[in-house]
């Protein structure tokens, strides 16, 4: 039983540190897909995110630097993808492809030629990183049974980035549902005609989200070149933006579900590493994969309808043109 | 894509100088970032292409390559003209390469020609089966067969590691491999069939999967401009609503492409798998589907230009793996960063162009793709 505990503690703990990446591109594909652009690009920004991050705090050793980096980094990239998808009306699922495959070929150009250490930025001493906070009170509380661990174990000791993203997800709830921004950007994604005829910009709507996706997704990078490891490794973000993209589908594209599935799938992938080699009592030895597996086959089975109904924003992926 | 995007302008037009242009900015940018890194583009094109093309060995190995491509590039061609975007191929090859595996490791008995028969239609079965479920899914449930397929290409590479770990592991190897194919499990390669006519060329691994990727190419032509059932594709593909109203079933058109296209791809594995490693491996495919997409794109969903796109992607990894050898800064990502742009200009970016330039030829307004 004890047993139990220290592991369920650890596993929580660590889950929470890896849902932080999810939930930041999950809300970026939040903002972007309520307001009608399809984004698939989620994981090409948040790599060269990271490798933004990882290269601008190498130079500058301080971590906000490195995050500002790589928001701008990812903002440029977002701005492609909605120059390509609000202007040029292409196919935005073609245009996320294209950011994917791209930033995975100019990290590692970039990082090889810069760095010659086969794509890896160089190690980053403590104080270039996102450091760890203990938060009032914790040490103190640490005895107490379970609300004490619960607090001191694992809600304190994150980095300033993990309560940042923990933030973002009420901000986000209060935009989308209580301020004029918020409804416009919804009905954008829905019905842009009226939103137009209301004599909104469309067009302005969308770059609007498509550059807080960008922002999201930029910190999301950051995170994981600057807090979660001490530098850009070649492809690290490896599919996260496609589970954050599940995650997003999951939640039916609301903002506090979208909080509960990373925290699900974080903790899943958690558990999956603890679980490697481990034979549990009845069950045995269940495969990694099994459990890495779940986020994708519980995600196809939601959108096949089987278990509630995930109905994506009515207008998503379609571009829009006045004269229609 | 291509259908609607044709409009009302000539042939020459459409489907030869603005893809070319839009290729051409591609490389244009790509050629930007070479200078951003310190080296000469001029110098890489010229190693890139005397690597590809200046001798029998390389050309052996840029079919080889090539090969590859068309499979998975049919694979996302053959969807388009249903108007579906097939981005599985990743997924549907890797099962290809099982349904390979499956067949060599448990028919090892029978005569070779058949054995090598049943493998191809293990391949291309197993691709279709692992591409039948999105297609139906999308058919028939609603979901979309973008976000489906992704999760089934996660889904593959988490069955075949599990496969390679545990059940299907070579018992004496460490590495992630199944037991090596017998013998008569082997597709011959070029140089082998030229050596019997008294042609020598040295030894690549170019191998007479490329004739089946030129037959399903012809293949691919013949189904979606010669037949009924290509003519249902390309009305589904333009307009689903008018293909309704004509009493054509969108459903079962959805689920026949993502068949077709998954079979594709499954036999892209017949290259690698049964051409070449001759076992199966964990993450053969090496990012094949996604060029297969950029392989669709530039060549408009048709098969010539798929094969032609292909051809050049070809060039590209061979010349590439030449270039990494002479100038160390160009490692091979430096052709998926090309691939990249190509996806980019050639597909979401392909209208850049097209009016445009369209105004100042033909001086009259053009209709807009919607």
């Amino acid at each position: 039983m004890i047993e139990f505990v220290s592991f369920m503690v650890v596993a929580l703990d660590s889950a929470v540190r890896l849902s932080v990446p999810l939930l930041l591109a999950c809300l970026a594909g939040m903002y972007s897909e309520r307001a009608g652009i399809v984004d698939i690009g989620l994981e090409g920004k948040m790599l060269v995110a990271a490798f933004a991050a990882g290269v601008t705090a190498f130079l500058v050793p301080n971590p906000w630097v490195g995050m500002l980096a790589a928001i701008a980094v990812a903002v440029l990239f977002a701005l492609i993808h909605g120059y390509a998808s609000i202007n040029q009306r292409g196919n935005q699922i073609v245009s996320g492809v294209a950011i994917n495959v791209l930033a995975s070929g100019l990290t590692a150009v970039l990082g090889n030629a810069w760095f010659r250490e086969g794509g890896r930025t160089p190690q980053l001493p403590g104080h270039a990183r996102f450091q760890e906070i203990t938060l009032p009170g914790a040490d103190l509380v640490k005895d107490v049974p379970f609300l004490g661990t619960l607090y001191s174990d694992i809600i304190s000791g994150h980095s300033a980035p993990v309560y940042l993203c923990i933030l973002a997800v009420p901000l986000t709830w209060f935009v989308f549902y209580r301020t004029r921004f918020g409804l416009r950007l919804r009905a954008v994604g829905e019905n842009p005609h009226a939103v137009d005829t209301a004599g909104i910009s469309v067009m302005k709507m969308r770059y609007g989200a498509v550059i807080i996706c960008g922002i999201l997704c930029g910190m999301a990078g950051a995170y994981l070149a600057i807090g979660q490891s001490a530098g850009f490794n070649n492809d690290m973000t490896a599919g996260k933006g496609f589970i954050a993209l599940a995650a997003l589908i999951f939640a039916k594209w609301r903002p506090v579900p979208a909080l509960g599935a990373c925290f699900l799938f974080g903790l899943l992938d958690a558990v999956a590493i603890r679980l490697q080699g481990v034979a549990l009592p009845m069950i045995g030895q269940v495969p990694v994969q099994a459990i890495q597996s779940l986020p994708y086959i519980l995600t196809v089975i939601l959108l096949a309808g089987f278990i509630g109904k995930a109905i994506p924003p009515r207008a998503a992926g379609m571009p829009y043109s006045k004269d229609r | 894509m291509s259908a609607q995007a044709r409009g009302e302008l000539p042939l020459w037009y459409s489907a030869g100088l603005v893809p070319v242009l839009n290729v051409a900015c591609a490389f244009l940018v790509a050629g930007l970032v070479v200078l951003a890194i310190g080296a000469s583009p001029i110098d890489a094109v010229r190693i890139l292409l005397r690597g590809a093309l200046g001798s029998p060995y390389g050309i052996g190995y840029t079919l080889y390559y090539a090969t590859t491509f068309i499979f998975t590039g049919l694979a996302v061609a053959i969807a388009f003209h249903a108007g579906h975007f097939n981005i599985g191929g990743e997924g549907q090859s890797l099962l290809g390469g099982l349904g390979i595996a499956l067949v060599v490791l448990n028919l090892a008995f029978l005569p070779s020609p058949l054995l090598i028969l049943l493998t191809i239609a293990g391949a291309a079965l197993l691709g279709a089966a692992w591409a039948f479920i999105p297609g139906w899914l999308q058919a028939y449930r609603g979901s979309h067969v973008v976000i489906t397929t992704i999760m089934f290409n996660f889904l593959a590479f988490g069955l075949l590691g599990y496969l390679l770990v545990g059940p299907m592991k070579r018992p004496d190897s460490m590495s992630l491999e199944t037991l090596p194919f017998v013998e008569g499990a082997r597709l011959f390669r070029a140089d082998e069939i030229l050596g019997w006519m008294g042609i020598a060329m040295p030894r690549t691994p170019l191998n007479l999967s490329f004739a089946l990727a030129l037959l399903c190419a012809l293949f691919t032509w013949v189904l979606v401009w010669r037949t009924r059932l290509g003519y249902e594709i390309r009305t589904v593909g333009a307009n689903p609503t008018a293909a309704h109203y004509a009493g054509i079933s969108s459903k079962r058109i959805t689920v026949i492409v993502m068949l077709m296209g998954g079979a594709f791809a499954g036999m892209m594995a017949t290259n690698e798998i049964l051409g070449v490693q001759q076992r199966l491996i964990a993450d053969f495919t090496a990012g094949a589907g996604f060029v297969g997409i950029a392989v669709a794109l530039m060549g408009r969903g048709h098969p010539v230009g798929i094969v032609l796109a292909s051809l050049l992607f070809g060039v590209l990894y061979q010349g590439g793996a030449e270039l990494a050898f002479d100038m160390p800064l160009m490692t091979k990502d430096m052709i998926i960063v090309i691939q990249g742009l190509v996806i980019l200009f050639a597909g979401a970016l392909e209208n850049m162009f097209r009016e445009r330039i369209a105004g100042w030829i033909f001086r009259k307004p053009v209709e807009v793709a919607p």
